[in-house]
Protein backbone atom coordinates (compact mmCIF):
# COMPACT_ATOMS: atom_id res chain seq x y z
CA UNK A 1 0.00 0.00 0.00
CA UNK A 2 1.18 3.50 -0.98
CA UNK A 3 2.46 6.17 2.08
CA UNK A 4 1.38 9.13 1.43
CA UNK A 5 1.79 11.38 4.49
CA UNK A 6 -0.56 13.85 5.66
CA UNK A 7 -0.87 15.92 8.24
CA UNK A 8 -0.07 14.97 11.97
CA UNK A 9 -3.44 14.43 13.67
CA UNK A 10 -2.44 16.80 16.10
CA UNK A 11 -2.35 19.46 13.49
CA UNK A 12 -6.19 18.48 11.89
CA UNK A 13 -7.19 19.02 16.32
CA UNK A 14 -5.86 22.82 16.16
CA UNK A 15 -7.05 23.47 12.81
CA UNK A 16 -10.88 22.06 13.36
CA UNK A 17 -11.17 23.75 16.66
CA UNK A 18 -11.04 26.89 14.99
CA UNK A 19 -13.63 25.76 12.94
CA UNK A 20 -15.64 24.83 15.73
CA UNK A 21 -14.98 27.85 17.93
CA UNK A 22 -16.61 30.09 14.92
CA UNK A 23 -19.28 28.18 14.97
CA UNK A 24 -20.18 27.73 18.75
CA UNK A 25 -19.39 30.68 21.24
CA UNK A 26 -19.58 28.17 23.99
CA UNK A 27 -16.45 26.45 23.01
CA UNK A 28 -13.32 27.45 25.12
CA UNK A 29 -9.99 25.91 24.83
CA UNK A 30 -7.17 25.70 27.59
CA UNK A 31 -3.81 24.34 27.18
CA UNK A 32 -0.89 24.06 29.68
CA UNK A 33 2.15 25.60 28.10
CA UNK A 34 2.08 23.00 25.04
CA UNK A 35 -0.25 24.84 23.30
CA UNK A 36 2.31 25.17 20.25
CA UNK A 37 2.73 21.34 20.65
CA UNK A 38 -0.64 20.65 21.17
CA UNK A 39 -1.59 23.31 18.46
CA UNK A 40 -4.56 24.37 20.28
CA UNK A 41 -2.45 27.78 19.44
CA UNK A 42 -4.00 28.39 16.38
CA UNK A 43 -7.51 28.46 18.44
CA UNK A 44 -5.54 31.17 20.76
CA UNK A 45 -4.60 33.29 18.02
CA UNK A 46 -8.32 34.13 16.22
CA UNK A 47 -10.26 33.59 19.52
CA UNK A 48 -7.47 35.04 22.42
CA UNK A 49 -10.97 35.83 25.28
CA UNK A 50 -12.04 32.06 25.13
CA UNK A 51 -8.51 30.35 25.22
CA UNK A 52 -6.57 29.95 28.43
CA UNK A 53 -2.85 28.91 28.55
CA UNK A 54 -2.95 28.03 32.56
CA UNK A 55 0.65 27.39 32.77
CA UNK A 56 2.39 23.62 33.51
CA UNK A 57 -0.18 22.64 35.66
CA UNK A 58 -2.07 20.08 34.46
CA UNK A 59 -3.90 18.96 37.43
CA UNK A 60 -5.40 22.86 37.87
CA UNK A 61 -5.96 22.34 34.40
CA UNK A 62 -7.99 19.66 34.73
CA UNK A 63 -10.23 20.87 37.71
CA UNK A 64 -10.54 24.14 35.95
CA UNK A 65 -11.71 22.80 33.23
CA UNK A 66 -15.08 21.12 35.28
CA UNK A 67 -16.02 24.65 36.47
CA UNK A 68 -16.14 25.98 32.83
CA UNK A 69 -18.08 22.64 31.96
CA UNK A 70 -20.59 23.16 35.48
CA UNK A 71 -21.32 26.60 33.96
CA UNK A 72 -22.21 25.38 30.56
CA UNK A 73 -19.34 26.45 28.33
CA UNK A 74 -17.75 22.84 26.36
CA UNK A 75 -13.62 23.35 27.34
CA UNK A 76 -11.24 21.38 25.03
CA UNK A 77 -8.15 21.01 26.95
CA UNK A 78 -4.88 19.43 25.80
CA UNK A 79 -1.84 18.87 26.90
CA UNK A 80 1.18 15.84 26.16
CA UNK A 81 -1.11 12.49 26.55
CA UNK A 82 1.38 11.76 29.23
CA UNK A 83 1.20 14.41 31.40
CA UNK A 84 -2.52 15.34 31.11
CA UNK A 85 -4.01 11.81 31.54
CA UNK A 86 -1.32 11.05 34.57
CA UNK A 87 -1.28 13.87 36.40
CA UNK A 88 -5.15 15.28 36.07
CA UNK A 89 -6.20 11.55 36.09
CA UNK A 90 -7.64 11.97 40.01
CA UNK A 91 -8.99 15.43 38.78
CA UNK A 92 -10.58 13.46 35.82
CA UNK A 93 -12.22 11.68 38.02
CA UNK A 94 -13.31 13.76 40.27
CA UNK A 95 -14.38 16.69 38.51
CA UNK A 96 -15.17 15.38 35.01
CA UNK A 97 -16.08 11.33 34.76
CA UNK A 98 -17.77 11.38 38.37
CA UNK A 99 -19.68 14.80 37.68
CA UNK A 100 -20.76 13.86 34.31
CA UNK A 101 -19.57 17.23 32.87
CA UNK A 102 -19.17 18.20 28.96
CA UNK A 103 -15.05 18.26 28.87
CA UNK A 104 -13.25 17.35 25.94
CA UNK A 105 -9.86 16.03 26.43
CA UNK A 106 -7.34 15.98 23.84
CA UNK A 107 -4.16 14.26 24.84
CA UNK A 108 -1.00 14.76 21.68
CA UNK A 109 1.89 13.07 21.22
CA UNK A 110 0.54 9.49 21.92
CA UNK A 111 2.44 6.61 21.77
CA UNK A 112 5.79 5.83 20.41
CA UNK A 113 6.00 7.63 17.51
CA UNK A 114 6.85 10.48 19.72
CA UNK A 115 10.24 9.74 18.51
CA UNK A 116 13.01 11.60 19.56
CA UNK A 117 12.19 13.13 22.95
CA UNK A 118 11.86 9.32 24.62
CA UNK A 119 9.84 7.42 26.72
CA UNK A 120 9.43 10.28 29.30
CA UNK A 121 6.83 11.55 26.77
CA UNK A 122 5.48 9.04 25.04
CA UNK A 123 1.96 7.88 26.28
CA UNK A 124 1.32 4.33 26.51
CA UNK A 125 -0.94 4.09 29.38
CA UNK A 126 -3.67 6.66 28.05
CA UNK A 127 -6.16 4.63 26.90
CA UNK A 128 -6.04 2.05 29.58
CA UNK A 129 -6.12 5.47 32.20
CA UNK A 130 -9.19 6.78 30.40
CA UNK A 131 -11.40 3.93 29.47
CA UNK A 132 -11.16 3.09 33.06
CA UNK A 133 -12.98 6.60 33.76
CA UNK A 134 -16.85 5.43 33.87
CA UNK A 135 -18.72 7.66 31.22
CA UNK A 136 -15.52 8.72 28.87
CA UNK A 137 -15.37 7.61 25.38
CA UNK A 138 -11.83 7.21 24.36
CA UNK A 139 -10.78 7.86 20.51
CA UNK A 140 -7.78 7.22 18.80
CA UNK A 141 -7.91 8.43 15.68
CA UNK A 142 -5.51 7.32 12.45
CA UNK A 143 -5.25 10.26 10.48
CA UNK A 144 -6.29 13.97 9.84
CA UNK A 145 -9.35 13.04 7.82
CA UNK A 146 -10.78 10.93 11.04
CA UNK A 147 -9.38 13.30 13.63
CA UNK A 148 -11.44 16.27 12.05
CA UNK A 149 -14.42 14.30 11.98
CA UNK A 150 -14.45 12.72 15.34
CA UNK A 151 -12.94 16.28 16.95
CA UNK A 152 -16.67 17.70 15.28
CA UNK A 153 -18.54 14.84 16.30
CA UNK A 154 -17.37 15.00 20.18
CA UNK A 155 -18.42 18.55 20.55
CA UNK A 156 -22.50 17.63 19.95
CA UNK A 157 -21.66 14.51 21.68
CA UNK A 158 -23.17 14.88 25.67
CA UNK A 159 -20.73 13.13 27.55
CA UNK A 160 -16.84 13.47 28.12
CA UNK A 161 -14.49 12.58 25.53
CA UNK A 162 -10.70 11.83 25.40
CA UNK A 163 -8.94 12.01 22.06
CA UNK A 164 -5.74 11.07 21.53
CA UNK A 165 -3.40 12.64 18.82
CA UNK A 166 -0.20 12.16 17.37
CA UNK A 167 3.63 14.35 17.11
CA UNK A 168 4.13 13.15 13.44
CA UNK A 169 2.99 13.02 9.78
CA UNK A 170 0.53 10.67 9.56
CA UNK A 171 -0.45 8.48 6.32
CA UNK A 172 -3.79 9.36 4.88
CA UNK A 173 -5.98 6.52 4.81
CA UNK A 174 -9.63 8.08 4.86
CA UNK A 175 -11.28 9.97 2.10
CA UNK A 176 -13.09 13.13 3.46
CA UNK A 177 -16.48 11.41 2.13
CA UNK A 178 -16.10 9.11 4.91
CA UNK A 179 -19.00 9.22 7.35
CA UNK A 180 -17.64 8.72 11.09
CA UNK A 181 -19.23 8.61 14.13
CA UNK A 182 -18.14 7.90 17.65
CA UNK A 183 -18.46 4.27 18.92
CA UNK A 184 -18.57 3.02 15.44
CA UNK A 185 -15.83 1.41 13.90
CA UNK A 186 -14.90 1.90 9.98
CA UNK A 187 -14.43 -0.86 7.94
CA UNK A 188 -11.50 -0.56 5.70
CA UNK A 189 -11.23 -3.78 3.82
CA UNK A 190 -13.46 -6.90 3.93
CA UNK A 191 -12.02 -10.08 4.04
CA UNK A 192 -13.46 -13.98 4.74
CA UNK A 193 -9.97 -15.44 6.76
CA UNK A 194 -9.13 -13.08 9.50
CA UNK A 195 -10.07 -9.82 11.01
CA UNK A 196 -7.54 -7.22 12.08
CA UNK A 197 -8.42 -4.63 14.20
CA UNK A 198 -6.79 -1.50 14.75
CA UNK A 199 -6.59 2.45 15.85
CA UNK A 200 -4.41 5.08 15.00
CA UNK A 201 -0.81 4.50 13.23
CA UNK A 202 -1.55 0.92 13.44
CA UNK A 203 -4.05 0.81 10.83
CA UNK A 204 -1.93 1.73 8.21
CA UNK A 205 0.42 -1.18 8.82
CA UNK A 206 -3.10 -3.54 8.81
CA UNK A 207 -3.59 -2.64 5.68
CA UNK A 208 -0.08 -3.40 4.24
CA UNK A 209 -0.65 -6.46 6.24
CA UNK A 210 -3.67 -7.62 4.64
CA UNK A 211 -2.12 -7.04 1.62
CA UNK A 212 0.63 -8.83 2.18
CA UNK A 213 -1.33 -11.54 3.51
CA UNK A 214 -3.44 -11.89 0.28
CA UNK A 215 -0.67 -11.50 -2.36
CA UNK A 216 1.66 -14.11 -0.21
CA UNK A 217 -0.34 -16.08 1.15
CA UNK A 218 -4.19 -16.13 -0.31
CA UNK A 219 -5.66 -14.81 3.24
CA UNK A 220 -8.47 -12.44 3.16
CA UNK A 221 -8.19 -10.59 5.48
CA UNK A 222 -10.78 -7.69 6.88
CA UNK A 223 -9.60 -4.50 8.46
CA UNK A 224 -11.28 -2.29 10.85
CA UNK A 225 -10.29 1.34 11.83
CA UNK A 226 -11.29 0.95 15.57
CA UNK A 227 -11.44 4.36 16.16
CA UNK A 228 -13.77 4.31 19.34
CA UNK A 229 -12.26 2.18 22.22
CA UNK A 230 -14.97 3.26 24.39
CA UNK A 231 -17.96 2.49 23.44
CA UNK A 232 -16.30 0.37 21.87
CA UNK A 233 -18.64 -1.14 18.75
CA UNK A 234 -19.26 -4.51 19.58
CA UNK A 235 -21.75 -5.14 16.69
CA UNK A 236 -19.25 -4.74 14.22
CA UNK A 237 -16.45 -7.02 16.05
CA UNK A 238 -19.14 -9.46 16.35
CA UNK A 239 -20.13 -9.91 13.02
CA UNK A 240 -16.41 -9.78 11.98
CA UNK A 241 -15.48 -12.93 14.39
CA UNK A 242 -18.74 -14.42 13.77
CA UNK A 243 -17.49 -14.30 9.95
CA UNK A 244 -13.64 -15.03 9.87
CA UNK A 245 -13.60 -16.75 13.68
CA UNK A 246 -9.47 -15.09 14.02
CA UNK A 247 -8.85 -11.53 15.23
CA UNK A 248 -5.86 -9.65 15.28
CA UNK A 249 -6.11 -6.22 17.42
CA UNK A 250 -2.91 -3.66 16.62
CA UNK A 251 -2.72 -0.58 18.38
CA UNK A 252 0.61 1.56 19.34
CA UNK A 253 0.09 1.21 23.71
CA UNK A 254 0.59 -0.60 25.83
CA UNK A 255 -0.91 -4.35 25.91
CA UNK A 256 -2.55 -4.46 29.16
CA UNK A 257 -5.50 -2.15 29.19
CA UNK A 258 -5.93 -1.07 25.64
CA UNK A 259 -7.95 -1.86 22.54
CA UNK A 260 -6.89 -5.32 22.40
CA UNK A 261 -7.91 -5.18 26.34
CA UNK A 262 -11.26 -4.52 25.53
CA UNK A 263 -11.67 -6.40 22.09
CA UNK A 264 -10.96 -9.80 23.98
CA UNK A 265 -13.04 -8.72 27.11
CA UNK A 266 -15.85 -8.58 24.61
CA UNK A 267 -14.60 -11.91 22.94
CA UNK A 268 -14.93 -13.59 25.71
CA UNK A 269 -18.11 -12.81 26.96
CA UNK A 270 -20.15 -13.16 23.21
CA UNK A 271 -17.76 -14.76 20.97
CA UNK A 272 -14.84 -16.91 22.34
CA UNK A 273 -12.65 -17.43 19.00
CA UNK A 274 -8.75 -17.15 18.44
CA UNK A 275 -7.09 -13.26 19.22
CA UNK A 276 -3.40 -12.08 18.84
CA UNK A 277 -2.60 -9.08 19.92
CA UNK A 278 0.19 -6.19 18.44
CA UNK A 279 1.09 -4.01 21.11
CA UNK A 280 3.68 -2.85 23.39
CA UNK A 281 5.03 -5.87 25.56
CA UNK A 282 4.53 -4.02 29.00
CA UNK A 283 7.60 -1.74 28.51
CA UNK A 284 8.58 1.62 28.37
CA UNK A 285 10.43 2.58 24.47
CA UNK A 286 13.55 5.26 24.03
CA UNK A 287 14.62 7.92 21.37
CA UNK A 288 14.83 7.03 17.97
CA UNK A 289 13.05 7.96 14.56
CA UNK A 290 9.09 6.94 14.68
CA UNK A 291 9.76 4.31 12.20
CA UNK A 292 13.17 2.76 13.98
CA UNK A 293 10.76 2.62 17.00
CA UNK A 294 7.97 0.91 15.88
CA UNK A 295 10.30 -1.74 14.28
CA UNK A 296 11.93 -2.43 17.20
CA UNK A 297 8.77 -2.70 19.65
CA UNK A 298 7.03 -5.02 16.89
CA UNK A 299 4.41 -2.67 15.74
CA UNK A 300 4.90 -2.39 11.84
CA UNK A 301 2.80 -4.40 9.36
CA UNK A 302 5.38 -7.73 9.31
CA UNK A 303 4.44 -8.48 13.29
CA UNK A 304 1.03 -8.19 12.22
CA UNK A 305 1.47 -10.68 9.52
CA UNK A 306 3.85 -13.18 12.07
CA UNK A 307 0.70 -12.56 14.43
CA UNK A 308 -2.01 -13.47 12.22
CA UNK A 309 -0.55 -16.70 10.79
CA UNK A 310 -0.14 -17.97 14.04
CA UNK A 311 -2.99 -17.67 15.38
CA UNK A 312 -4.18 -18.99 11.36
CA UNK A 313 -1.75 -21.62 12.19
CA UNK A 314 -0.24 -20.99 8.88
CA UNK B 1 -33.56 34.99 49.97
CA UNK B 2 -34.10 37.90 52.46
CA UNK B 3 -31.00 38.52 54.24
CA UNK B 4 -30.19 37.27 58.06
CA UNK B 5 -29.66 39.23 60.76
CA UNK B 6 -26.46 38.84 63.04
CA UNK B 7 -28.63 37.33 65.70
CA UNK B 8 -30.67 35.18 63.45
CA UNK B 9 -27.90 33.86 61.55
CA UNK B 10 -27.01 33.28 65.43
CA UNK B 11 -29.59 31.15 65.88
CA UNK B 12 -29.34 29.41 62.34
CA UNK B 13 -25.54 28.23 63.28
CA UNK B 14 -27.07 26.65 66.63
CA UNK B 15 -29.74 24.64 64.24
CA UNK B 16 -26.85 23.93 62.02
CA UNK B 17 -24.81 22.47 64.54
CA UNK B 18 -27.71 20.16 65.95
CA UNK B 19 -27.98 18.85 62.76
CA UNK B 20 -24.50 17.85 62.18
CA UNK B 21 -24.74 16.17 65.61
CA UNK B 22 -27.54 14.07 64.90
CA UNK B 23 -26.93 13.45 60.93
CA UNK B 24 -23.51 12.22 62.29
CA UNK B 25 -24.60 10.40 65.39
CA UNK B 26 -27.55 8.81 63.24
CA UNK B 27 -25.08 7.41 60.53
CA UNK B 28 -22.60 6.93 63.16
CA UNK B 29 -19.86 7.83 60.85
CA UNK B 30 -19.07 11.06 58.90
CA UNK B 31 -16.72 14.13 60.09
CA UNK B 32 -18.36 16.71 62.66
CA UNK B 33 -14.84 18.39 63.59
CA UNK B 34 -14.48 20.23 60.10
CA UNK B 35 -18.34 20.96 59.74
CA UNK B 36 -18.49 22.38 63.09
CA UNK B 37 -15.88 24.55 62.35
CA UNK B 38 -17.29 25.38 58.89
CA UNK B 39 -20.22 26.00 60.23
CA UNK B 40 -20.55 29.96 60.72
CA UNK B 41 -18.84 30.61 57.19
CA UNK B 42 -21.54 28.47 55.49
CA UNK B 43 -24.35 29.96 57.30
CA UNK B 44 -23.17 33.28 56.68
CA UNK B 45 -22.57 32.56 52.91
CA UNK B 46 -26.08 30.93 52.68
CA UNK B 47 -28.54 32.96 55.23
CA UNK B 48 -26.66 36.39 54.27
CA UNK B 49 -24.43 36.76 51.74
CA UNK B 50 -25.31 34.76 48.72
CA UNK B 51 -27.79 35.15 45.70
CA UNK B 52 -29.42 32.31 45.51
CA UNK B 53 -32.99 31.01 45.11
CA UNK B 54 -33.66 27.03 46.15
CA UNK B 55 -36.39 26.81 44.54
CA UNK B 56 -34.21 27.15 41.29
CA UNK B 57 -31.21 25.69 41.88
CA UNK B 58 -29.36 25.79 38.68
CA UNK B 59 -30.19 29.48 38.23
CA UNK B 60 -27.45 30.45 35.38
CA UNK B 61 -27.10 33.87 37.36
CA UNK B 62 -26.49 32.27 41.18
CA UNK B 63 -23.83 33.02 43.31
CA UNK B 64 -21.91 29.68 43.79
CA UNK B 65 -20.55 28.18 46.89
CA UNK B 66 -18.01 25.05 46.37
CA UNK B 67 -17.36 23.07 49.66
CA UNK B 68 -13.80 21.59 48.50
CA UNK B 69 -13.14 20.48 52.04
CA UNK B 70 -16.28 17.77 51.15
CA UNK B 71 -16.27 16.11 54.03
CA UNK B 72 -17.67 18.54 56.07
CA UNK B 73 -20.92 17.71 53.99
CA UNK B 74 -22.93 17.55 57.07
CA UNK B 75 -22.70 21.18 57.52
CA UNK B 76 -23.64 22.01 53.82
CA UNK B 77 -26.58 19.75 53.86
CA UNK B 78 -27.82 20.82 57.23
CA UNK B 79 -27.34 24.74 55.65
CA UNK B 80 -29.40 23.36 52.29
CA UNK B 81 -32.13 21.95 54.57
CA UNK B 82 -32.48 25.03 56.36
CA UNK B 83 -32.45 27.41 53.51
CA UNK B 84 -35.00 25.49 51.80
CA UNK B 85 -33.61 23.55 49.05
CA UNK B 86 -34.99 19.85 50.81
CA UNK B 87 -36.73 18.82 53.87
CA UNK B 88 -34.70 18.99 57.04
CA UNK B 89 -35.94 15.31 57.76
CA UNK B 90 -34.24 14.03 55.12
CA UNK B 91 -31.11 14.65 56.67
CA UNK B 92 -31.32 12.09 59.14
CA UNK B 93 -30.71 9.57 55.85
CA UNK B 94 -27.43 11.19 55.58
CA UNK B 95 -24.95 8.60 54.33
CA UNK B 96 -27.53 5.48 54.33
CA UNK B 97 -28.31 3.45 51.41
CA UNK B 98 -29.96 5.54 48.32
CA UNK B 99 -29.80 8.88 49.72
CA UNK B 100 -29.02 11.87 48.08
CA UNK B 101 -26.68 12.88 51.22
CA UNK B 102 -23.88 10.79 50.09
CA UNK B 103 -20.98 10.40 52.33
CA UNK B 104 -19.03 13.36 50.32
CA UNK B 105 -21.42 16.09 48.22
CA UNK B 106 -22.27 14.37 44.59
CA UNK B 107 -23.56 17.00 42.59
CA UNK B 108 -25.48 14.86 40.52
CA UNK B 109 -27.96 13.78 43.66
CA UNK B 110 -28.07 16.73 45.59
CA UNK B 111 -29.60 20.17 43.86
CA UNK B 112 -27.57 22.91 45.77
CA UNK B 113 -24.34 20.83 45.84
CA UNK B 114 -22.10 23.18 42.77
CA UNK B 115 -19.46 20.32 43.25
CA UNK B 116 -18.71 16.70 43.48
CA UNK B 117 -15.69 16.66 46.65
CA UNK B 118 -14.29 15.03 48.37
CA UNK B 119 -10.67 14.39 47.15
CA UNK B 120 -8.87 17.30 48.83
CA UNK B 121 -7.50 20.21 46.82
CA UNK B 122 -10.00 20.42 43.99
CA UNK B 123 -12.22 23.12 44.93
CA UNK B 124 -10.16 26.39 44.26
CA UNK B 125 -9.44 25.27 40.32
CA UNK B 126 -13.52 24.26 40.09
CA UNK B 127 -13.99 27.99 41.47
CA UNK B 128 -11.66 29.44 39.28
CA UNK B 129 -13.77 27.80 36.32
CA UNK B 130 -16.95 29.21 37.26
CA UNK B 131 -15.39 32.87 37.79
CA UNK B 132 -14.12 32.81 34.45
CA UNK B 133 -17.14 31.87 32.90
CA UNK B 134 -18.93 34.43 34.63
CA UNK B 135 -16.29 36.57 32.61
CA UNK B 136 -17.03 35.31 29.46
CA UNK B 137 -20.43 35.62 30.05
CA UNK B 138 -20.40 39.14 31.74
CA UNK B 139 -22.17 38.06 34.07
CA UNK B 140 -22.31 39.70 37.91
CA UNK B 141 -22.29 36.56 40.16
CA UNK B 142 -19.67 35.68 43.05
CA UNK B 143 -18.23 32.19 43.41
CA UNK B 144 -17.32 31.31 46.91
CA UNK B 145 -15.17 28.38 47.91
CA UNK B 146 -14.47 26.71 51.43
CA UNK B 147 -10.96 25.16 51.99
CA UNK B 148 -9.62 23.44 54.65
CA UNK B 149 -5.75 23.47 56.04
CA UNK B 150 -5.64 20.06 55.29
CA UNK B 151 -5.88 20.83 51.46
CA UNK B 152 -3.17 23.48 52.03
CA UNK B 153 -1.21 20.08 51.72
CA UNK B 154 -2.55 19.38 48.09
CA UNK B 155 0.20 20.35 45.08
CA UNK B 156 -2.98 21.83 43.07
CA UNK B 157 -4.23 24.32 45.31
CA UNK B 158 -0.92 26.52 44.45
CA UNK B 159 -1.15 25.86 41.35
CA UNK B 160 -4.42 26.85 41.42
CA UNK B 161 -3.27 30.02 43.59
CA UNK B 162 -0.89 30.84 40.82
CA UNK B 163 -3.17 30.43 38.03
CA UNK B 164 -5.44 32.60 39.42
CA UNK B 165 -3.70 35.34 40.52
CA UNK B 166 -2.03 35.40 37.02
CA UNK B 167 -5.34 35.39 34.94
CA UNK B 168 -6.57 38.43 36.80
CA UNK B 169 -9.45 35.95 38.44
CA UNK B 170 -11.57 38.17 40.27
CA UNK B 171 -15.61 37.60 41.57
CA UNK B 172 -13.66 34.63 43.13
CA UNK B 173 -13.67 34.22 47.13
CA UNK B 174 -11.97 31.85 49.09
CA UNK B 175 -12.17 31.03 52.47
CA UNK B 176 -10.15 29.11 54.71
CA UNK B 177 -11.52 27.21 57.13
CA UNK B 178 -8.63 27.50 59.53
CA UNK B 179 -9.12 24.85 62.69
CA UNK B 180 -5.11 23.69 62.68
CA UNK B 181 -6.03 19.86 62.55
CA UNK B 182 -6.31 17.27 59.72
CA UNK B 183 -6.67 13.82 59.73
CA UNK B 184 -3.24 12.38 61.60
CA UNK B 185 -2.88 15.26 63.88
CA UNK B 186 -2.65 18.82 64.22
CA UNK B 187 -0.89 20.83 60.94
CA UNK B 188 1.92 21.84 62.92
CA UNK B 189 2.65 18.26 63.57
CA UNK B 190 1.78 16.63 59.95
CA UNK B 191 2.94 19.52 57.55
CA UNK B 192 2.74 22.81 59.45
CA UNK B 193 1.43 25.49 55.98
CA UNK B 194 2.57 28.55 57.94
CA UNK B 195 3.18 31.12 57.76
CA UNK B 196 -0.84 31.08 55.55
CA UNK B 197 -1.26 34.48 55.38
CA UNK B 198 2.21 35.51 53.92
CA UNK B 199 1.90 32.53 51.78
CA UNK B 200 -0.99 33.67 50.15
CA UNK B 201 0.21 37.17 49.85
CA UNK B 202 3.06 35.66 48.14
CA UNK B 203 0.60 34.34 45.36
CA UNK B 204 -0.86 38.30 45.06
CA UNK B 205 -3.96 37.08 46.39
CA UNK B 206 -6.19 39.95 48.62
CA UNK B 207 -5.91 38.25 52.04
CA UNK B 208 -7.97 38.72 54.82
CA UNK B 209 -7.29 37.28 58.45
CA UNK B 210 -10.86 36.69 61.08
CA UNK B 211 -12.16 35.03 63.67
CA UNK B 212 -14.24 32.40 61.50
CA UNK B 213 -16.63 32.19 63.83
CA UNK B 214 -17.17 35.49 64.22
CA UNK B 215 -20.20 35.93 61.83
CA UNK B 216 -19.80 39.90 62.01
CA UNK B 217 -16.39 39.65 60.81
CA UNK B 218 -17.32 37.29 57.91
CA UNK B 219 -19.72 39.50 56.87
CA UNK B 220 -17.94 42.59 56.66
CA UNK B 221 -14.54 40.45 55.38
CA UNK B 222 -16.89 39.18 51.97
CA UNK B 223 -17.97 42.58 51.52
CA UNK B 224 -14.71 43.79 51.42
CA UNK B 225 -13.52 41.10 49.30
CA UNK B 226 -16.34 41.40 46.66
CA UNK B 227 -15.03 44.97 46.33
CA UNK B 228 -11.19 43.11 44.86
CA UNK B 229 -10.56 43.43 41.04
CA UNK B 230 -8.15 41.82 39.21
CA UNK B 231 -7.29 39.51 41.51
CA UNK B 232 -8.88 36.93 43.89
CA UNK B 233 -9.63 37.31 47.51
CA UNK B 234 -8.78 34.69 50.49
CA UNK B 235 -10.09 35.10 53.84
CA UNK B 236 -7.86 32.83 56.42
CA UNK B 237 -10.69 32.30 59.15
CA UNK B 238 -9.07 31.23 61.95
CA UNK B 239 -11.75 28.61 63.76
CA UNK B 240 -12.06 25.78 66.24
CA UNK B 241 -12.56 22.17 65.49
CA UNK B 242 -15.51 20.67 66.82
CA UNK B 243 -16.98 24.07 67.67
CA UNK B 244 -19.83 24.49 69.91
CA UNK B 245 -19.36 21.25 71.75
CA UNK B 246 -17.26 21.32 74.71
CA UNK B 247 -16.16 17.71 74.74
CA UNK B 248 -15.43 18.04 70.77
CA UNK B 249 -13.67 21.14 70.72
CA UNK B 250 -9.85 21.14 69.81
CA UNK B 251 -10.41 17.32 69.93
CA UNK B 252 -9.04 15.48 66.49
CA UNK B 253 -10.64 12.36 67.54
CA UNK B 254 -14.18 13.64 65.98
CA UNK B 255 -12.41 14.82 62.72
CA UNK B 256 -13.77 11.82 61.24
CA UNK B 257 -15.97 9.91 64.09
CA UNK B 258 -19.39 10.31 64.77
CA UNK B 259 -20.66 10.48 68.42
CA UNK B 260 -22.14 7.82 70.32
CA UNK B 261 -25.80 8.13 71.15
CA UNK B 262 -24.99 9.22 74.60
CA UNK B 263 -22.44 12.06 73.19
CA UNK B 264 -25.63 13.32 70.64
CA UNK B 265 -27.77 13.49 73.52
CA UNK B 266 -24.89 15.19 75.55
CA UNK B 267 -23.67 18.29 73.00
CA UNK B 268 -27.32 18.47 71.88
CA UNK B 269 -27.75 19.83 75.39
CA UNK B 270 -25.40 22.40 75.36
CA UNK B 271 -26.70 23.40 72.29
CA UNK B 272 -29.79 24.84 73.33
Amino acid sequence: MEKKYGKPTRDAYGETIVEIGKANPNVVVLDADLSKSTKSYAFSQVFPERFLNVGIQEANLVGVASGLASCGKIPFISSFASFLVCKGFDQFRMGVAFSELNVKVVGSHGGITVGEDGASQMSIEDVALMTSLPGFVVMVPSDEVETRALVLEAVHYPAPVYIRTGRPKAPIIHKAATPFKIGKGVRMREGKDLTIIANGFLVFEALCAAEKLAEDDGIQASVIDMHTVKPLDAELILEEAKKTGHVVVAEEHQIWGGLGSAVATLLARKHPCKVGFVAIQDTYAESGQPEELLEKYNLTSPYIVKTAKKILGR
Amino acid sequence: MENFSIEQLKAKAKVVRRHIVEMTGAAASGHPGGSLSATEILVALYFNLMDHNPQDPHWPDRDRCILSKGHASPALYSVLSEAGYFDPSTLKDFRKFGSPLQGHPDRRKLPGVEASTGSLGQGLSMGIGMALARRLDKKNYYTYVVTSDGEMNEGQTWEAAAMAAHHKVDHLIAFLDYNKFQLDDATRVICDMEPVIKKWESFCWHVQEIDGHDLKAILNAVEKAKKVKDRPAMIVAHTIKGKGVSFMEGNNHYHGVAPTPAEVEKALKELT
